[in-house]
């Protein structure tokens, strides 16, 4: 066991940013805490660090309580969100600061930068200072800086939140890389559910300071603790619905929920691949128009409006739609395969409940 | 065909004019004027005159109080400005106005209240003078004004650059085990060294051209305590333009020297910025 976290809570004044929260992260692990902006994920990783001290409850660095130690003995290595280089010293310094202080050999120091520049392919930018470097350099830097004294843990706090999209991509690849060959404990902070998804062992979900899920990225998306989690994570039509005779109803939409009395009042959710479609308008049970198309690259997204107004997002790849002869305008018909009732956030969720035969949702359609 | 390049921001023509005319019915034309009445002495006269004892005596003077209270305000003004930006306590908002407060004093009443603060008998001097500290009519005076008059500008120049500083530097320091001290000698004060350079050299610019102030706590004894920028005066006072004018001269170009020596120091320790 990496790290261990027991019970923690971080009061600021009156206010919980952190609250009761307890969760472990093996060795090796490549773990991702995931969570709306202000869900307490970045003061979490800043008391893993020392940055911050928790009000109460247990850090455990490799089974050692570290509550007490200082951020300087903790042996860990943070990248900051805007990566706070030292402006003053080049990119050899940068890196070679941390060996300096832990009062490396001048030829070990050489040797290990070295070996940082090239694992991260900084060549050729050792002389140069941060206002030279592009913000994907600066980020490599950051992480060079705080790999360099072979920290137990590496933590990064939203680590690709200030480069653009296509840089993002390239980092968020080449931290799985770098993670691979490593293997250090690592812990990262994003409000991108996507990105964790992809990068991550395993996502640590906060919302509002409170831990709601822990799993590996299909646990989380295939079984949502509760609603915040389930709307969290993917896309998700959600609707309010009655239940009248066993069936929750809205518009011409209907559910069977058995062992519901009537006149009660459920969420209900489904994800955008569970909506089926048919242009033979009456192969399905609901009559819809195809509103609006979104390109999204290999995959569309499709707002259909039913006939009682209520609009219903779908999900297909490039073929699907033009197999089906699809068009903005387009006349179909619908059945929703698979849904889900969202009970309130406390509560656990039922599992998820499927309407009729449905083929396997294909692995494009889980994005 | 001609081909006509476009800016983007209008007005470079009209700006760049007003700027030209205006550094030089300001600044040009009577520096200009200075050098050309310096060509009315000959080149023994304007020796004899710049380096008269009683001269060398006032440019130590000038430039040797300018540079100490340029240094303590250097220092000093760095920790005032570290507070005022860092911490948050009762009255800083008062404590910050008070640092503005030597540039809207009139000097003259800053030097007359200062030399009767240090004064044998002033609040201050009479405790200072029996320890052998006197302020008043001593070239030390000379230092207390100026470091007087200097204050806000190494504060100022150095407050935007203490608040635009990032608290995960710091940070960032410490997690790679770095302590307080260790941070801010490697890391805080490398950072800031261009700014407090920049107030040094306005500090030390401003102390060299001061008068008001000095004169009425100096005591202004020829060969002790009087300051370069007075002996001008007298001169001027005597009739002795000529002779004025060689003080002048000299401060200038020494003044200019040293503040371009200064400003190659300052691109030097800022060699990292853009």
């Amino acid at each position: 066991m990496s790290i261990e976290l027991k019970n923690i809570t971080k009061q600021f004044g009156a206010v919980a940013a952190v609250n009761q929260v307890t969760f472990s992260v093996q060795e090796g692990e490549l773990m991702a805490l995931l969570g709306p902006s202000g869900g307490g994920k970045t003061t979490v990783l800043r008391m893993i660090a020392g940055l911050e001290v928790p009000t109460s409850g247990d850090i455990l660095i490799r089974g050692q309580r570290v509550n007490e130690l200082s951020v300087q003995q903790r042996n860990i290595g943070f990248v900051f969100q805007n990566y706070a280089l030292f402006k003053n010293m080049n990119v050899f310094k940068n890196i070679a600061f941390g060996l300096k202080i832990k009062k490396w050999k001048r030829r070990d120091i050489k040797a290990r930068v070295a070996e940082l520049v090239s694992l991260l392919g900084l060549e050729g930018l050792e002389k140069r200072y941060a206002h030279q470097l592009s913000g994907g350099q600066r980020q490599r830097v950051a992480i060079a800086r705080a790999l360099a004294p072979k920290p137990s843990v590496l933590l990064l706090d939203e680590p690709f939140g200030a480069v653009d999209a296509k840089i993002r991509q390239e980092l968020r690849e080449w931290l799985v890389t770098l993670h691979h060959e490593l293997s250090v404990t690592t812990i990262f902070v994003t409000h991108d559910q996507e990105e964790a998804m992809e990068v991550s062992n395993r996502i640590v979900i906060f919302s509002k300071g409170d831990l709601e899920q822990i799993g590996t990225p299909r646990e989380v998306y295939e079984q949502p603790a509760n609603e915040f989690v389930a709307r969290f994570i993917g896309v998700m039509n959600v609707l309010d619905t009655e239940v009248k005779a066993g069936v929750a109803r809205v518009g011409e939409l209907q559910f069977g929920t058995p062992n519901q009395p009537d006149g009660a009042r459920l969420r209900i959710g489904f994800r955008p691949y569970a909506v089926q479609v048919s242009t033979d308008v009456n192969l399905f049970p609901y009559r819809a128009v195809l509103h609006r198309t979104y390109f999204l690259g290999i995959m569309l997204r499709l707002e259909f409006e039913l006939a009682s107004g209520l609009v219903l997002r779908s999900r297909m790849t490039k073929e699907e739609y033009a197999q089906l002869g699809l068009e903005d305008g387009k006349e179909v018909s619908l059945q929703i395969r698979n849904y889900r009732i969202l009970a309130t956030e406390e509560a656990a969720l039922p599992p998820e409940r499927q309407s009729a035969y449905q083929p396997p949702p294909s692995i494009a359609e889980n994005i | 065909m001609r081909s006509q390049r476009y800016n983007p921001l209008p007005g470079f023509g009209l700006t760049m004019g007003c700027t030209i005319l205006y550094l030089s019915v300001i600044v040009l034309i009577p520096i200009g004027g200075l050098f050309l009445r310096t060509l009315e002495l000959s080149w023994a006269d304007f020796w004899r005159l710049a380096t008269a004892d009683r001269a060398l005596a006032a440019y130590k003077l000038t430039f040797g109080a300018s540079l100490i209270a340029a240094l303590v305000n250097a220092v000093f003004g760095t920790v005032v400005a570290w507070v005022l930006v860092r911490y948050e306590f009762p009255g800083k908002r008062f404590f910050d106005a008070l640092v503005d407060f030597p540039f809207a004093l009139p000097t003259a009443v800053a030097g007359l209240t200062l030399s009767n603060l240090f004064a044998a008998n002033g609040w201050l001097g009479q405790w200072l003078v029996p320890l052998g500290i006197k302020g008043s009519f001593t070239p030390l005076g000379v230092v207390i004004a100026l470091t007087f008059i200097g204050l806000p500008f190494v504060v100022r120049t150095l407050q935007p650059v203490l608040e635009g500083f990032e608290r995960e530097v710091e940070e960032a320091a410490a997690t790679l085990g770095a302590g307080r001290l260790r941070t801010f000698f490697s890391i805080v004060a490398p950072t800031l060294l261009p700014a407090i350079i920049t107030g040094f050299a306005l500090a030390f610019a401003r102390a060299i051209g001061e008068y008001g102030s000095v004169i009425f706590i100096a005591g202004n004894k020829p060969y002790e305590s009087e300051i370069a920028p007075l002996l001008i005066v007298i001169r001027l006072e005597e009739y002795d333009y000529t002779g004025a004018i060689a003080l002048a001269v000299v401060l200038l170009v020494v003044s200019f020297c040293l503040l371009i020596t200064i400003n190659l120091l300052e691109r030097w320790a800022s060699r990292f910025q853009n």
